[in-house]
C-alpha cells in the first residue's frame, strides 16, 4: 500500500505499480500516476517547505501550477539539480530525489524561524527605512545578511549536462488547455479540417474532467468521455496532442512560445532525448481554454500545513485516490466547496463543519451537504487556526449583520479547506495585449477586446457550468477554424448531467474581527505578505496596485500572484473604498509559469553558439600549429610558432622572413564584392571618397568609404577588371555592412543606376605572397601573366592561371614589400596555397599570421579600420586626406565633412609615436598627455591605437591618435602608466622605407 | 519629513506600524508652478529634488501619466557604473556615481546601492585593447577601473565559465569595483519622498496632452488630462515618450524609441557575486538581494512603443548567459518585460535647453539611464534653475548632432579589422 | 517575432529581414546646397511616432529587396507593406488598413 492516506480504490493512479522516491533523505512509496504532492499527502506528509521571509512551516495548498508553497529542489546530483520546482507538478518516478528548501538544519526544526520573533520589525519595505548607518555597513554587513536570508532554493553548482532543443511550427488553430472547453474546441476545429495543435501543461489531458466522479457527458462518465475524445483526436491526422506542454508566452503576430517537458518524469530516459523542447508556434488562430484557478480565502493564520484549497483536496481524492486528512473543516464562499466536501466525505474524510461566509447559502449543493449530515454554519468566518507543523484546530466566529464578528468556537481538525471562488486565467489573453474587463458579478477580470487573432472559451472567460463550457468550446473551436479559412461548422451540443456550482465567491480579506496589525492573514503565501503589509503600504501612500505590489512584494513570487493577486486587489479596494477596476491590475508578463533557461538557449552552446567561419586554408594552418584568434565570426591564424617560440619570437621571425625573403599569408577573410554594370564606376564614385571613372581596367586603387555622418566606415583595394566590372575588397569585419549599405543606396536612392552587386567573399581564396622574393616564387607557377616590373606594376591586376587554376592576381602590398595577392576560386585555395608554399621552400617562404601582418603594415603606417579608427575618425584624422576626390561634387559623407567641427585643427590626428627608450613597447589603449605631472583628472590628448616591437627596426613603434597631432611632431609627449610615465616623441607615421623604394622593384 | 532609522522602525513596530506617515502626498494640481517636470521617473523626481534642495525652487510639480517610477525606472536591470571612455561621459556618470555613494543618507531612504563591482568581459583581442583603453583613460580621469586577466576574472566571479569550452573564451575583463546595483523602485520612492517633503507636488495619473506657448514662442504651461497648468519653465524627462511630448511644442529631436527587454530568474540563494557584462556576446547579469538573477537583453531591431520584445531576442540573451555560466541553464525564467528606450544617433543623452524658451529636455539615455539618475537630475535641475547648462552637461546639447561633435561611446568600441 | 509580408515573396518571419529605419527620407539631390541645420535634419531627425510608422525593411535572407511597411508602433500591428519607391498609402478611417 502506498501510504496511509491512499483510498482503497478510485482515481487515475495505478495502485499496482509502486514507485519509490526520496524526500529530504527519507524514502517513500507512491504509485504510478502520482505527483510528488499526491504521493507525499498519501504518506501523511503535509509539511514540505518554509516560507521566504519568516520561515513559516508550509504545506501543499493546490494541486496545480499555481502552487505557492510546496517548492522543492529536485535532482540526484548537481548536474541535474533544479531548485524551486512545484511538488504539485512533479510526476514521481523510481529514484526521484527531492528536498525541501530554505531551512536549516531541517524542515521540522528551522533556525530561520527565529525571524518570527522579529516579525513585528520586518514589516513591508522595512529595509528601505533602516540599514543606512554607518553607510559602509550596507555592503559589508547588512546586504550579505539579507542576501543569505533571501532566495529560495540553491542554484545548481555544476554545469547542466542535459540538452534542450527548439522547433518552429505552424498551425491553423492552437488550442491552449485540454480541459472540457479545449477538448471541445479541438474537436470542432479539427472536424472541419483545420490543422490543430492542442497543448496542456499537465501530463494527462482532460483538466477538470479528470476529477469528476459521477458527472456524465452525452451519457458517458466524464472519464470515459475524456478517453474517447482524446482517442478520437489522436486518430485525426490534422491534430497534434501536446501533453506536458505549457504555452508560456505570447509574442506579436500570434507567435507563441510553448515548452514541452520530455524526460523529467522518466526514471530512465533515452539519452538521445532532450530534457525539454521549445516550440515556437505561429498560429493562424488561437483558442484560449486556460480554465480558472480557485482563490484562497484570506483569514488569520491561513498558512498552516493542512490548510488547502477545497478543489485541490477534491482533485487529490478523486483523481489521485488520496485523502489529505481525517477531519476537515470547510471555509466556503461558494457552492463548489460543498461539492468538494461531499466528494471528500465519500472518500472517507469526516467533515466537522462548513463555515460559510454567505448569510443564507442555499441551493442543491448546500442541501446535499445538509442531507449528508454536515453542519453548515451560515455567516460564519474563520478567525484563527492553531497547530505548529500542521493545523490542529480552527476558530470560527459568527459574522453579524453590522460586519462585526461575534462568538467564537474552536473545532479540532487536521484539514481546513477553503474556497473563495474561481479566478479565470486570463494571463495569456492579457499577454496578447487584449483588453480585460472587470465583471462585478464574478469579481473577476474577463477577456474583452482582442488585439491578436484569438478567442477565449470556457472558464477562462467566466463560464463555469460544464455543459455551457463544452458548448462554448465547440463554438469557439469552429469559429477559429472558420477564421483560419475552413468552411463548415461543427453544430453539436453536449448534454451534461451535473449541477452548476454557481459563481459566488469573495475577494479581499474575510472579516475576522481582529486587530489587523496584530493578526496575520496571508495574502501572498510564498513572499510572506500579510493583510497588515498591504494596509501599511496603503497607509504610506502606495495607492496604485503596481506600487502596492512592488512595496509589499505581493504577487512577485514564483507563482506571480496566481492565487494572491485578486485578494490583494480586493483588499486595496476594500481599504480605499474604490472599485477594483480603479485600483488597476498589474500587467501579466511572460512566462505563464517559470521556464528553464535551457530551452531559450537550445543547442546554442560551445561551438554551436555562433557560426564559425574558417578559410579554405584553415586546416593547413592548424596542422602547422598555428595559434588562432577570433575576428568576428572568423577564426584566423594569429601566428605560427615553431617549437620553443612564444608569440614575440614567432612574430619577429615571421616579420624578418617577409622583409628579407618571402612570406605567405591567408587573406581569404577579406570581404569581396563584385560590382557589375554600366554604372559600376558611377556607384563607386558615389560610395567612396575617391574618384573611379578614370581608373583603367587592370589597375587597382585603395578606396575609403564613409558613413553619411562623415566618419570612416571601411576601406580596401578595388580592382577594375573591365569598364563595367569591379572587384572590391573590404575589411574582414565590414563585408556585410558594406554590401548592405551599397544595396541600400542602389535600391532606395539611385534605382536608376544600372549596377549589380554580388558578395564573393566566400568565392575567392586570397593568398598573399609578400617579400622581395615573392615574384621569384610565383613566376614559375603562373600561366599567361607577365609578373615583371614593367608588365605588371604595383597596384595592377591580371587574369590568367596559377597552378592551372584561374586567378585574379593582384600586385598589391600591405607590407611595404614587393607583393602579390593571389585570388583563386575557394575550392582550389588549399591546393594553390600548398603549391606556392612548396615552390617557395627554395626561397625560405614563411607563413605568417595576423599579428605579423599588423606589425608589417604598422611599420609602413598603413591604418586598419577599427584599430586606428573608432567610428569617430574622419579620413583626414587618420591621414587619408589624400584619398578624398577634391573635385567630386558629392559622395556619401562629403557634406558632413564640411561641418566646422570636422575640420577643426585640434582634432585627433594620426601620428607615429617613438618611445624615447626604444626597448619600451607601449600598451595599446594607453593615453597620451602633454604633462604627466598634472593632477588628476588629466587632460588627455589621445591614445595609442597600435603598438608593436619591430624586429626589423630593432625598436618599438606605435601609432596614436593625438589632438592636433601633426603639429606636435617633433615635440615630446608622455604616456602615464601606473608605474610611471613613458616619454614619447610624435613622428610621421611611417617608420620604414618612407619613400616606398622597396615597392618599386 | 518623518525620519527613517532603526530606532524609528523599532518604535513604530511596537505601535503596530500605525504611526507611519504617507511617503508622499497626493495633491491636486495647483493652477501655476515655477517649474513643471514632465515624467515622475527617477530622472524627473531627482530633478525636482535637486531643484528644491540645491536651488531653493520648491514651487514645482512633477506630472506623471501613470504611477511614479512606472516607466524605465522600474524596468531596468539596475546596473551602476561610471567607467566610460570619453571625458564627457566619464564626467557625467562619475558625477552620478559620487551621488549614489551618499544617496541613501541624502534621501534618508535606503536605495540599497551595492558597490559589488561591475566586470565587463573581453572575448577577443580587440575587446582586450578596447577595455585597456577604457582602463587607462579612466585612471587618468580619477575613475576606478582595472584590468583583470582571465584567472583574476574567475577569482572575482567564480561561476564564470573561464577555461571551459566557449565559442568566444573569456580573455579578461575590466572591473570597476565601485560599480554595482541599486534598488530601482526605492530610488524613485526615495526621491519622491524627499522632494515631496520640500514642497514639490507629485501628481500621478496626470497626462500631459499639450504644451502651450505664448505669442513670442515661450512656454506658458502644459495642458493635461486634469486641466491646464501654468508654468514658465517646463522640463521634460519622459524617457520612451520624449518625441511625443516634445512634438507637442513642435520640437523634433534626433531620437528613436526601441523596445528593450529584461528578465529575472526565480530567486535562489546567493550564487553570483557581482555584475557581469559582455558586450561581445550581448549579456548582462547580476543577482538581486532577493535572489533573482537579473538579466538584460538587447534592443529589438525596430522602433516600438509596445513595451514588449521578441522571443528570439530573449533566446539570444539566454544563449549568452548559459554560455557564460553553464550551471544556470537549469534556472528558470520567472518574468520578462519590456521598456522603451530613446536612442540618439550617438547613443549619448541630451540634457539641454531646447529652441523653445522655457522648455528643457533630458532624454536619449538609451539603455544606460538608470545609472545616471542622480547626476542627471542634479545637472538638469541646474540647467532649468539657471537657464544654462552645468559644466558637466554642457557637451550634451541637441546642436552637437548638427555640428558633428558626437559623444559616441559605442562607435569607439567599433568592430575591428 | 513579427510576421512581415514582403511584397515580392509573401509573409515571412522577422528573422529573414533587416530593419532599415524610417521610410520616405530621401537623400538630398545636392547635399552641398544645404545648410548645416537642414543637413542635420536629413541625417538625424526622425518622426518616431506613437502610432503608424512608415519604415523600411529589407528581405535580407530572401529576395534581398528593400520595401516599406506601415506598422503601428503601439501594437506592432502591420497595416500595409509596399515596394520601395511607391508613395505611402493613405490609412483607412479606422486606421487598421489602407485605402487602395
Amino acid at each position: 500500500m502506498s501510504g496511509r492516506f491512499r483510498t482503497p480504490s478510485g482515481g487515475r493512479v495505478d495502485r499496482d505499480k509502486p514507485v519509490r522516491f526520496s524526500f529530504d533523505g527519507k524514502s517513500y512509496q507512491g504509485v504510478a500516476g502520482d505527483t510528488l504532492a499526491s504521493a507525499l499527502l498519501a504518506n501523511g506528509v503535509h509539511l514540505v517547505g518554509r516560507s521566504f521571509k519568516y520561515h513559516r512551516p508550509r504545506g501543499i495548498v493546490t494541486a496545480g501550477s499555481d502552487e505557492p508553497n510546496a517548492l522543492v529542489g529536485v535532482g540526484a546530483d548537481d548536474a541535474h539539480y533544479t531548485p524551486n520546482m512545484r511538488a504539485t507538478q512533479i510526476e514521481i518516478h523510481e529514484g526521484l530525489v527531492a528536498e525541501s528548501q530554505n531551512r536549516w538544519p531541517s524542515l521540522g526544526f528551522d533556525v530561520g524561524a527565529v525571524n518570527e520573533v522579529f516579525a513585528p520589525f520586518l514589516s513591508a519595505g522595512f529595509y528601505y527605512k533602516t540599514f543606512m548607518w554607518p553607510p559602509a555597513a550596507w555592503k559589508k554587513i547588512y546586504e550579505p545578511l539579507i542576501r543569505r536570508a533571501a532566495g529560495l532554493g540553491r542554484a545548481p553548482a555544476k554545469p547542466d549536462t542535459d540538452r534542450y532543443t527548439q522547433v518552429y511550427a505552424h498551425c491553423d488553430v492552437l488550442v491552449i488547455g485540454a480541459g472540457p472547453a479545449g477538448l471541445a474546441a479541438a474537436l470542432a476545429a479539427s472536424a472541419i479540417g483545420a490543422k490543430v495543435f492542442l497543448c496542456d501543461e499537465q501530463a494527462e489531458m482532460g483538466g477538470s474532467l479528470l476529477s469528476e466522479k459521477t458527472t456524465t457527458i452525452d451519457g458517458l462518465l466524464a472519464d470515459d468521455w475524456t478517453a474517447r475524445t482524446l482517442a478520437a483526436l489522436a486518430a485525426r491526422a490534422n491534430v497534434m496532442l501536446m501533453p506536458r506542454t505549457t504555452a508560456f508566452g505570447w509574442y506579436p503576430h500570434n507567435f507563441l512560445g510553448l515548452c514541452e517537458r520530455i524526460t523529467d518524469h522518466l526514471a530512465k530516459a533515452d539519452p538521445k532525448l532532450p530534457r525539454e523542447r521549445l516550440w515556437q508556434v505561429r498560429a493562424k488562430e488561437v483558442v484560449l481554454a486556460t480554465g480558472a484557478l480557485e482563490r484562497p480565502l484570506v483569514f488569520p493564520d491561513n498558512d498552516r500545513p493542512g490548510i488547502m484549497m477545497a478543489e485541490a483536496a477534491r482533485i487529490y481524492a478523486n483523481r489521485f485516490g488520496v485523502v489529505p486528512g481525517e477531519t476537515a473543516v470547510i471555509f466556503a464562499a461558494c457552492d463548489s466547496a460543498y461539492r468538494a466536501a461531499l466528494d471528500l466525505k465519500a472518500a472517507g474524510v469526516a467533515v466537522a463543519a462548513i463555515a460559510d461566509l454567505r448569510t443564507a447559502p442555499g441551493g442543491v449543493w448546500v442541501d446535499r451537504a445538509r442531507a449528508a449530515g454536515m453542519e453548515v454554519r451560515e455567516a460564519t468566518v474563520v478567525t484563527g487556526t492553531s497547530g505548529r507543523l500542521r493545523i490542529d484546530s480552527v476558530n470560527l466566529g459568527k459574522l453579524g449583520t453590522d460586519g462585526r464578528v461575534g462568538s467564537s468556537e474552536t473545532i479540532a481538525c487536521d484539514l481546513l479547506l477553503m474556497s473563495g471562488g474561481f479566478t479565470p486565467s486570463v494571463h495569456l489573453f492579457s499577454q496578447s495585449r487584449g483588453k480585460l474587463v472587470y465583471d462585478e458579478a464574478l469579481r473577476a477580470f474577463l477577456p474583452g477586446t482582442s488585439v491578436e487573432r484569438e478567442r477565449s472559451v470556457g472558464a477562462c472567460r467566466g463560464i463555469l457550468d460544464l455543459e455551457a463550457v463544452l458548448n462554448d468550446g465547440t463554438v469557439g473551436g469552429s469559429g477559429a477554424a472558420q477564421a483560419a479559412g475552413f468552411a463548415g461548422a461543427a453544430n453539436r451540443a453536449f448534454a451534461v448531467d451535473s449541477d452548476s456550482v454557481g459563481s459566488d465567491g469573495f475577494i479581499g480579506v474575510t472579516p475576522h474581527g481582529g486587530d489587523p496589525s496584530r493578526t496575520r492573514a496571508w495574502i501572498d503565501f510564498q513572499n510572506d505578505v500579510t493583510e497588515n503589509d498591504v494596509r501599511l503600504a496603503i497607509r504610506e501612500g502606495f495607492r496604485s496596485i503596481e506600487h502596492v505590489k512592488r512595496y509589499t512584494t505581493t504577487g512577485m513570487a514564483t507563482d506571480q500572484g496566481k492565487t494572491s493577486n485578486m485578494n490583494a486587489l480586493g483588499l486595496v479596494s476594500q481599504t480605499l473604498e474604490i472599485p477594483v477596476p480603479r485600483v488597476g491590475l498589474t500587467t501579466f508578463r511572460p512566462p505563464y509559469t517559470p521556464m528553464t533557461f535551457g530551452i531559450f538557449a537550445g543547442q546554442s552552446r560551445g561551438e554551436l553558439f555562433d557560426p564559425l567561419r574558417e578559410t579554405p586554408i584553415h586546416e593547413w594552418a592548424a596542422a602547422q600549429g598555428a595559434v588562432f584568434e577570433d575576428v568576428g565570426l572568423w577564426r584566423r591564424a594569429h601566428y605560427f610558432p615553431q617549437p620553443g617560440e612564444d608569440m614575440h619570437a614567432a612574430v619577429a621571425r615571421e616579420c624578418k622572413a617577409t622583409r628579407q625573403a618571402v612570406g605567405i599569408f591567408d587573406g581569404s577573410t577579406l570581404g569581396k564584392i563584385e560590382v557589375v554594370g554600366k554604372d559600376a564606376a558611377e556607384l563607386l564614385n558615389r560610395i567612396y571618397t575617391n574618384a573611379w571613372t578614370r581608373l583603367e581596367p587592370g589597375r587597382l586603387r585603395y578606396g575609403v568609404m564613409l558613413r553619411e555622418e562623415g566618419f570612416v566606415m571601411d576601406d580596401g583595394v578595388v580592382a577594375r577588371m573591365a569598364p563595367d566590372r569591379f572587384h572590391i575588397t573590404t575589411t574582414t569585419g565590414g563585408a556585410s555592412r558594406v554590401l548592405a549599405m551599397m544595396e541600400d543606396y542602389i535600391q532606395t536612392e539611385w534605382p536608376d543606376l544600372d549596377v549589380w552587386l554580388t558578395s564573393t567573399t566566400e568565392e575567392w581564396a586570397v593568398i598573399a605572397v609578400q617579400g622581395p622574393l615573392s615574384r621569384k616564387v610565383l613566376e614559375p607557377l603562373v600561366e599567361g601573366i607577365d609578373l615583371s616590373r614593367e608588365a605588371m606594376p604595383h597596384m595592377s591586376v591580371r587574369e590568367g592561371k596559377i597552378c592551372g587554376v584561374p586567378t585574379r592576381l593582384f600586385r598589391v602590398s600591405f607590407t611595404g614589400e614587393l607583393g602579390f595577392e593571389v585570388n583563386v576560386p575557394a575550392g582550389y585555395g588549399r591546393a594553390v596555397w600548398e603549391a606556392i608554399f612548396t615552390a617557395g621552400q627554395a626561397y625560405g617562404i614563411t607563413p605568417y599570421g595576423t599579428e605579423t601582418m599588423h606589425v608589417l603594415r604598422a611599420e609602413k603606417g598603413f591604418i586598419i579600420v577599427g584599430q586606428e579608427t573608432d567610428g569617430t575618425v574622419t579620413p583626414d584624422d587618420c591621414g587619408l586626406g589624400w584619398a578624398i576626390g577634391k573635385a567630386k561634387k558629392d559622395f556619401v559623407g562629403k557634406r558632413s565633412l564640411a561641418r566646422p567641427a570636422m575640420t577643426a585643427g585640434d582634432r585627433k590626428q594620426l601620428v607615429g609615436l617613438l618611445t624615447v627608450d626604444p626597448k619600451t613597447v607601449l600598451e595599446v589603449g594607453a593615453q597620451v598627455v602633454a604633462d604627466p605631472d598634472q593632477p588628476i583628472p588629466m587632460t588627455m590628448l589621445g591614445h595609442v591605437t597600435s603598438s608593436y616591437w619591430s624586429a626589423t627596426l630593432d625598436r618599438s613603434i606605435a601609432l596614436a591618435l593625438v589632438r592636433g597631432g601633426r603639429a606636435r611632431i617633433g615635440t615630446r609627449l608622455s604616456v602615464p602608466m601606473p608605474d610611471g610615465p613613458i616619454a614619447v616623441q610624435p613622428v610621421e607615421p611611417v617608420f620604414y622605407d618612407s619613400k616606398g623604394a622597396r615597392l618599386d622593384v | 519629513m518623518q525620519s527613517y532609522s532603526a530606532f524609528s522602525l523599532f518604535k513604530q513596530a511596537l505601535g503596530g506600524h500605525a504611526g507611519w506617515q504617507r511617503q508622499w502626498r497626493s495633491p491636486q494640481p495647483k493652477t501655476e508652478y515655477d517649474v513643471i517636470i514632465v515624467g515622475a521617473g527617477g530622472h524627473g523626481l531627482a530633478t525636482a529634488h535637486y531643484l528644491a534642495k540645491e536651488h531653493g525652487i520648491t514651487n514645482v510639480a512633477v506630472l506623471e501619466k501613470g504611477w511614479l517610477g512606472g516607466g524605465n525606472t522600474g524596468r531596468n536591470t539596475t546596473i551602476i557604473r561610471s567607467n566610460y571612455l570619453f571625458d564627457e561621459s566619464a564626467a557625467l556618470y562619475e558625477h552620478a556615481l559620487k551621488l549614489w555613494e551618499g544617496l541613501s543618507q541624502d534621501l534618508n531612504y535606503n536605495v540599497m546601492y551595492s558597490p559589488r563591482g561591475v566586470l565587463m568581459l573581453a572575448h577577443n583581442i580587440h575587446d582586450v585593447q578596447i577595455f585597456k583603453r577604457h582602463v587607462h583613460a579612466n585612471r587618468l580621469n580619477g575613475i576606478d577601473n582595472e584590468w583583470l586577466n582571465a584567472e583574476e576574472c574567475k577569482a572575482f566571479c567564480p561561476p564564470l565559465n573561464v577555461g571551459g569550452a566557449m565559442r568566444y573564451p573569456i580573455l579578461g575583463g575590466a572591473l570597476q569595483r565601485r560599480g554595482g546595483t541599486a534598488r530601482h523602485d526605492a530610488v524613485a520612492w526615495g526621491y519622491a519622498r524627499a522632494a515631496d517633503a520640500r514642497g514639490v507636488d507629485i501628481i500621478e495619473n496626470c497626462e500631459v496632452t499639450g504644451i502651450r506657448r505664448s505669442v513670442n514662442g515661450a512656454v506658458e504651461g502644459v495642458e493635461t488630462s486634469r486641466g491646464f497648468i501654468r508654468a514658465k519653465k517646463v522640463g521634460v524627462a519622459a524617457a520612451g515618450h520624449t518625441s511625443v511630448v516634445l512634438g507637442m511644442a513642435g520640437v523634433r529631436l534626433p531620437l528613436e524609441s526601441y523596445p528593450l527587454q529584461a528578465l529575472v530568474s526565480e530567486p535562489v540563494k546567493p550564487a553570483f557575486p557581482c555584475v557581469v557584462m559582455s558586450n561581445t556576446i550581448h549579456a548582462y547579469i547580476s543577482q538581486s538581494d532577493k535572489g533573482e538573477m537579473v538579466i538584460g537583453a538587447g534592443t529589438d531591431a525596430y522602433t516600438s512603443y509596445s513595451q514588449r520584445g521578441a522571443l528570439h531576442i530573449a533566446n539570444h540573451t539566454l544563449d549568452a548567459i548559459c554560455e557564460l555560466v553553464p550551471m544556470f541553464r537549469r534556472l528558470r525564467m520567472l518574468r520578462s518585460w519590456g521598456g522603451i528606450v530613446d536612442v540618439t544617433p550617438d547613443r549619448s543623452p541630451i540634457i539641454a535647453r531646447t529652441a523653445v524658451p522655457g522648455l528643457y529636455v533630458n532624454c536619449g539615455w538609451g539603455t544606460g539611464g538608470f545609472k545616471a539618475t542622480p547626476g542627471s537630475g542634479h545637472v538638469f535641475a541646474w540647467t532649468i534653475a539657471r537657464d544654462e547648462p552645468h559644466r558637466i552637461n554642457a557637451p550634451f546639447t541637441i546642436e552637437r548632432f548638427r555640428d558633428g561633435i558626437l559623444i559616441d561611446e559605442t562607435a569607439a568600441a567599433a568592430v575591428a579589422h | 517575432m513579427l510576421l512581415i509580408t514582403c511584397p515580392h515573396c509573401g509573409p515571412r518571419a522577422e528573422l529573414e529581414f533587416s530593419y532599415g529605419g524610417e521610410a520616405h527620407i530621401a537623400r538630398p539631390v545636392d547635399p552641398a546646397s544645404l545648410d548645416d541645420d537642414s543637413w542635420a535634419v536629413f541625417l538625424f531627425e526622425r518622426s518616431n511616432p506613437r502610432g503608424v510608422h512608415a519604415e523600411r525593411w529589407r528581405h535580407l535572407h530572401g529576395c534581398g529587396r528593400f520595401f516599406n511597411v506601415l506598422r503601428d508602433t503601439v501594437s506592432d500591428t502591420i497595416v500595409a507593406s509596399y515596394p520601395a519607391g511607391q508613395p505611402r498609402p493613405a490609412l483607412s478611417p479606422d486606421g487598421k488598413g489602407t485605402t487602395r
